[in-house]
């Protein structure tokens, strides 16, 4: 977008918004740059500033430890896993609610979303004392479907939308042509919905991966990687240990992000025209 | 000639909030094999869910429908030997054009040049034969309304459902379209089923016409035999122009009780001999005629079309009105 185009505001405004907005992007960001840098700080008790000196032995470090890579394993499987169960139930779910009409449409659609606007505590204990009532054990699995609570409902929102826009009759015409229905879904629907699908799994991968209260109550002996940090700041033994990981979350999680929002910039030009 | 689709007794009704809708009520149609046939009807008369009902995408709540013979209401859109093009085309916007126009070989296992080939000559049929590399959204409505209709034509449908095909399409393009359907039919000797509010359309491109109010069926006939003899008011108030009608003032001026003069037969002339008289009310231009308002006794008001070619009367003036015996059409009582 040629920036000269846009009518230039008047000074004044400008200087203070420019101000406003530079503060608001430092207030968000610099504790993320304070982290990248006392991930290379000398000094692994208690975080002073500025750090005494600069090194790069905390990555080797971090390499070395055993329960980082148990707990990046664990978050990873749990997210895979949380995220793969909420792609095929939130299409399901998205499919049943965008086309058809049925009684109690309305409930199910507010009860689906829910999770994602209830505190995660609630969810957590909720969770917790199910668990308990039905005598399941804490494992992985438990975990896993403590997630996928909140992961269904980023994909079941970006499949619902996105079938909301396609034209029934795209699905018709491909029913008269001669497709069956799963014909229909592999090269009609599937093509339509796919960037949605994709954004929407990112997001739940992303939002599973860093996830610390429904895990803690959801959890038994497992230590998730956000677990393990927050374990990681109570004792003060190699602190910096935890900002190299953390430098590794920022980008793991930066990379999926810009790739949902790209994903889903293309998808939307593609069916407006 | 054989019967190409047959409805008996077809109806179908939608509930919506607790309340039910007969969108189609007891229609019984048959269309042969080779026609032409127009369902025509104001929007809401039912004439759209009786194509969708034929192609399968809406199922009748009761009555039979057969194709070729074959009793296929219970069987779905794929299994039925028409094809459809949707009043949006409904072209695949992700696929290329030649990919849509191949779609249907595609999913009936049929090899890849194989079917590439048949689109290619496909799109020749249609006079499209560039554009097979673009996308939908490239082309033009004109140009997208032709590749819905190779796409649907590929797999040789014995019958092609057209739901309002050119309603999108503006009035020039409109025009020509409508003569290359008909001629694309003509040669394709195939039965096209198309779905049209639009009266003209109906008129000029049909061998026969079913005219839908309120989800009956009022007339089916040919488009000569509707316009001059309709059997309802509705179909002769929908059909053209057309004075109607009832009451005193019919069996005055006309000997029935309900009755139906085209404007296009009333003549201006003299005193002597005239069926009427009365002042003119309106003139409307219509390029080829000038259209007549004339009030006439007992607060009629009779539309009277004369040739652009000879003058007309202003408006406030006195003319007398003529007509043939020939030109009176009873109506039935509905």
């Amino acid at each position: 977008m040629p920036s000269s185009r846009r009518p230039r505001s008047a000074p004044g405004a400008s200087w203070l918004l420019k101000t406003a907005t530079w503060g608001g992007v430092l207030f968000l960001h610099v504790p993320l740059a304070l982290i990248i840098l006392y991930a290379f700080s000398s000094e692994d008790k208690s975080y002073v500033f500025p750090p005494p000196g600069l090194t790069t032995q905390w990555f080797a470090v971090t390499l070395g430890r055993t329960d980082v890579w148990a707990a990046v394993t664990l978050s990873v499987q749990v997210a895979a896993l949380s995220t793969a169960i909420a792609i095929v139930l939130g299409t399901l779910a998205a499919g049943a609610l965008a086309r058809w009409q049925f009684f109690g449409r309305e409930t199910i659609s507010l009860l689906l979303i829910l999770p994602l606007a209830l505190p995660g505590v609630i969810t957590g204990i909720a969770l917790r004392s199910a668990y308990h009532t039905l005598e399941i054990p804490f494992s992985f699995w438990t975990i896993v479907v403590g997630h996928a609570t909140f992961c269904v409902v980023v994909v079941y929102n970006n499949a619902v939308a996105r079938l909301r826009r396609i034209s029934p009759s795209l699905l018709e015409a491909s029913m008269d042509l001669g497709a069956n229905a799963f014909q229909t879904f592999r090269y009609v629907l599937l093509p339509q919905l796919g960037s949605a699908l994709l954004a929407g799994g990112l997001l739940a991968f992303a939002l599973s991966f860093d996830e610390v209260i429904v895990t803690t109550f959801t959890a038994g002996q497992q230590t998730t990687l956000p677990i393990w940090m927050v374990q990681e700041l109570i004792r003060p033994r190699q602190r910096p240990v935890t900002n190299v990981v953390a430098v590794f979350i920022i980008a793991l999680t930066f990379i999926p992000i810009v790739a949902a929002y790209w994903l889903t910039r293309s998808g939307e030009d593609g069916s407006a025209r | 000639m054989s019967s190409a689709v047959t409805l008996n007794r077809v109806s179908c009704v939608f509930q919506s909030g607790g309340k039910a809708f007969r969108a189609v009520d007891q229609v019984d149609l048959e269309v042969r094999a080779g026609e032409f046939f127009t369902l025509l009807g104001p929007s809401g008369s039912g004439k759209t869910t009786c194509l969708r009902m034929i192609g399968g995408f809406t199922l009748p709540t009761e009555g039979t429908i057969l194709i070729q013979g074959e009793d296929v209401t219970h069987q779905p859109p794929y299994a039925r030997p028409v094809n459809t093009v949707f009043q949006d085309y409904a072209l695949f916007p992700h696929m290329s054009i030649l990919d849509n126009v191949a779609y249907s070989q595609m999913v009936r296992g049929v090899e890849r040049a194989v079917r590439e080939k048949r689109a290619r000559e496909l799109l020749d049929l249609v006079r499209l034969p560039d554009v097979a590399q673009r996308r939908p959204a490239q082309l033009s409505g004109g140009q997208r309304q032709r590749v819905a209709l190779a796409r649907a034509l590929i797999s040789q449908p014995r019958v092609l459902l057209l739901d309002e095909p050119l309603g999108a399409l503006d009035l020039k393009l409109r025009e020509q379209m409508q003569s290359e359907l008909k001629s694309l039919q003509r040669e394709l000797a195939i039965s096209f089923i198309f779905v049209t509010h639009d009266q003209h359309e109906a008129l000029s491109m049909s061998d026969r016409i079913g005219v839908f109010n309120k989800g009956r069926i009022e007339q089916i006939a040919t488009p000569a035999d509707l316009y001059a003899r309709p059997a309802t008011r509705f179909v002769a108030e929908f059909v053209g122009a057309a004075n109607v009608l009832s009451g005193e003032g019919a069996r005055t001026l006309t000997g029935h009780d309900s009755a139906m003069i085209r404007p296009e037969l009333i003549r201006l002339g003299t005193e002597s001999g005239a069926r009427t008289g009365g002042t003119v009310a309106e003139t409307q231009y219509f390029g080829a005629f000038w259209r007549l308002h004339v009030a006439v006794a007992a607060g009629a008001r009779l539309l009277a079309d004369v040739p652009a070619a000879t003058g007309v009367p202003a408006v406030g003036q006195n003319t007398f009105l003529h007509w043939d015996d020939g030109a009176v059409h009873a109506l039935g009582a509905a």
